[in-house]
């Protein structure tokens, strides 16, 4: 796999980035420790490159129910300014994606806009499968991923951070911007899509920005972050702090071979929109048989009894017997206990039901618990 | 550049182990690993007066991220552990040398180990 490197990669080496490959990117995994920037995420703010997530417009006359026939969700119903999750589905209702979708002001009169962010290792997948599915549509589907960087900050602070960035008569719009809401606001000097969105169980911000003036951003956001506890935080932290919030992890939770009703994203598929989507007849079906709820497996939140973590692709037993696998796992940094993402048969799957896990060849036991693992008090 | 110290010895497993004129001998894990197994949050060590073997896994060392197996890098009977590890697996990354240490055997034979300038071609450790 080609190795693509971030607008922020020299930042990253020079505060002394260890680096993983992530979806075909050369991603910063930590700083120094990532339990302080999981904490300093917690308790302060952190500052995270996702220049590796993509980025795909869709503008057109139909750029409505264009996003409502290729994905599950129903995007024609956001209001302008507003973002929705959502997934890109095979027709066999298998997961393409996880997105998260922004509807823009109509760039001119009869013309709609959205952007669509899919993961890294993702996107020129999704960007494949939108472009395929526009066929029949009077859309355009523009690819930005390349050029377009991603830079977060997350936590308890962000919004302070924001502020001091943003010119004084901007700040309401980022006081009153809502979760899931994105405006243009004018960052440096420079007009930014800023959107409340985020992965970590924190408040936070996501700025879109071109490659060019992203090492600037990085860079006056660490400067005036200092005074607020803000710290450059990795893909360690990030997928810590994801784990605590319950959120899945494409690769992990979520694949072509799992589909919305296991996954417990349900609620994310419109079956009830008037458009035919791609993957609705099967999921339609696998809804009615009752899957995730009364027969097959779900996903389920497992809380560790001992101090060992369970890690992905571990078994899960019940009596012995071998009831499902793990899928993320690891100790819980803010809660002090191993926690887990596992699907289980359905009979398990109820908060409070003690099941084991394998952990290299000796069982522990785990309790099924309610998600998320972690949530903010507001 | 994860630190090597240069008196001691080294196990491919990433193990060191410290000499003591003829004593236990002192066991613990390099800089190296400790750097790239990250934050360690769990340690569990052999227990004292069990028997060890060069090579055999003796017990494992969880962080964040992952988890690996510990390697005794020497054959013996466990004379020590360090309790102020188990309660602070921190000490690892702080000080991976020293208040870092993990367990003492008293050694019949060791297992193939290397001196630090070895062990550091091996995997651009500093020393």
């Amino acid at each position: 796999m080609t190795e693509n490197y971030t607008a922020l990669y020299e930042q990253h080496k020079k505060a002394g980035a260890s680096f993983t490959d992530f979806g075909g990117w050369q991603m910063p995994l930590k700083y120094e420790s990532e339990l302080a920037e999981h904490h300093a995420v917690r308790k302060a703010a952190g500052l995270f490159d996702l220049s590796h997530m993509g980025e795909v417009w869709v503008t057109g006359p139909d750029a409505a129910a264009f996003l409502d026939f290729a994905l599950a969700g129903k995007l024609s119903a956001i209001a302008v300014g507003k973002a929705k999750y959502s997934l890109i589905c095979n027709a066999d209702g298998g997961i393409i994606d996880d997105l998260i979708t922004y509807r823009r002001p109509s760039p001119e009169e009869g013309v709609d806009q959205y952007l669509v962010v899919p993961n890294a290792g993702n996107a020129k997948v999704v960007a494949a499968a939108l472009l395929e599915r526009a066929a029949r549509f009077d859309v355009v589907v523009d690819d930005a991923s390349a050029e377009t960087s991603l830079i977060a900050v997350q936590g308890p602070n962000a919004e302070a951070i924001l502020l001091t960035l943003v010119p004084a008569e901007q700040h309401a719009l980022v006081t009153e911007l809502k979760y899931y809401a994105a405006v243009e606001v004018s960052i440096n000097g420079q007009d930014l899509l800023l959107a409340r969105t985020g992965y970590t169980g924190e408040d936070g911000f996501e700025i879109y920005i071109p490659n060019l003036d992203a090492p600037g951003l990085w860079e006056a956001l660490l400067e005036v972050g200092k005074g607020h506890g803000l710290i450059p935080a990795g893909l360690a932290a990030r997928d810590s702090l994801r784990l605590e919030a319950g959120m899945p992890l494409y690769g992990n939770e979520l694949s072509r071979y799992v589909n919305a009703y296991a996954a417990g994203l349900g609620p994310v598929v419109s079956l009830a929109k008037e458009s035919d989507f791609i993957g609705k007849e099967a999921l339609a079906a696998i809804k009615a048989a009752g899957v995730g709820s009364t027969i097959g497996q779900k996903l389920v939140g497992l809380k560790g009894a001992g101090r060992r973590a369970a890690r992905a692709h571990y078994s899960v037993l019940k009596d012995g017997s071998l009831i499902g696998e793990v899928t993320s796992g690891q100790p819980s940094p803010t809660l002090g206990y191993p926690i887990a993402l596992a699907y289980v048969d359905v009979e398990h799957s109820e908060p409070g039901t003690i099941v084991d896990v394998d952990l290299r060849g000796k069982s522990e036991p785990f309790e099924v618990v309610p998600l998320p693992f972690y949530k903010r008090q507001k | 550049m994860s630190k090597v110290v240069a008196e001691l010895k080294y196990s491919a497993e990433h193990e060191w182990v410290a000499s003591d004129g003829g004593g236990p001998v002192g066991i613990g894990i390099s800089a190296v690993a400790a750097d790239a197994l990250g934050d360690i949050v769990y340690v569990d060590l052999p227990e004292v007066g069990s028997t060890v073997t060069a090579g055999e896994t003796c017990g494992e060392v969880e962080s964040t991220k992952s988890v690996s197996d510990l390697y005794s890098p020497v054959t013996g009977e466990v004379t020590e552990i360090n309790d102020a590890v188990v309660d602070d697996p921190a000490l690892i990354n702080n000080d991976p040398y020293g208040a870092g240490w993990l367990f003492k055997v008293a050694a019949t034979e060791e297992g193939p180990l290397m001196t630090a300038e070895e062990y550091a071609a091996t995997n651009g450790g500093e020393l």
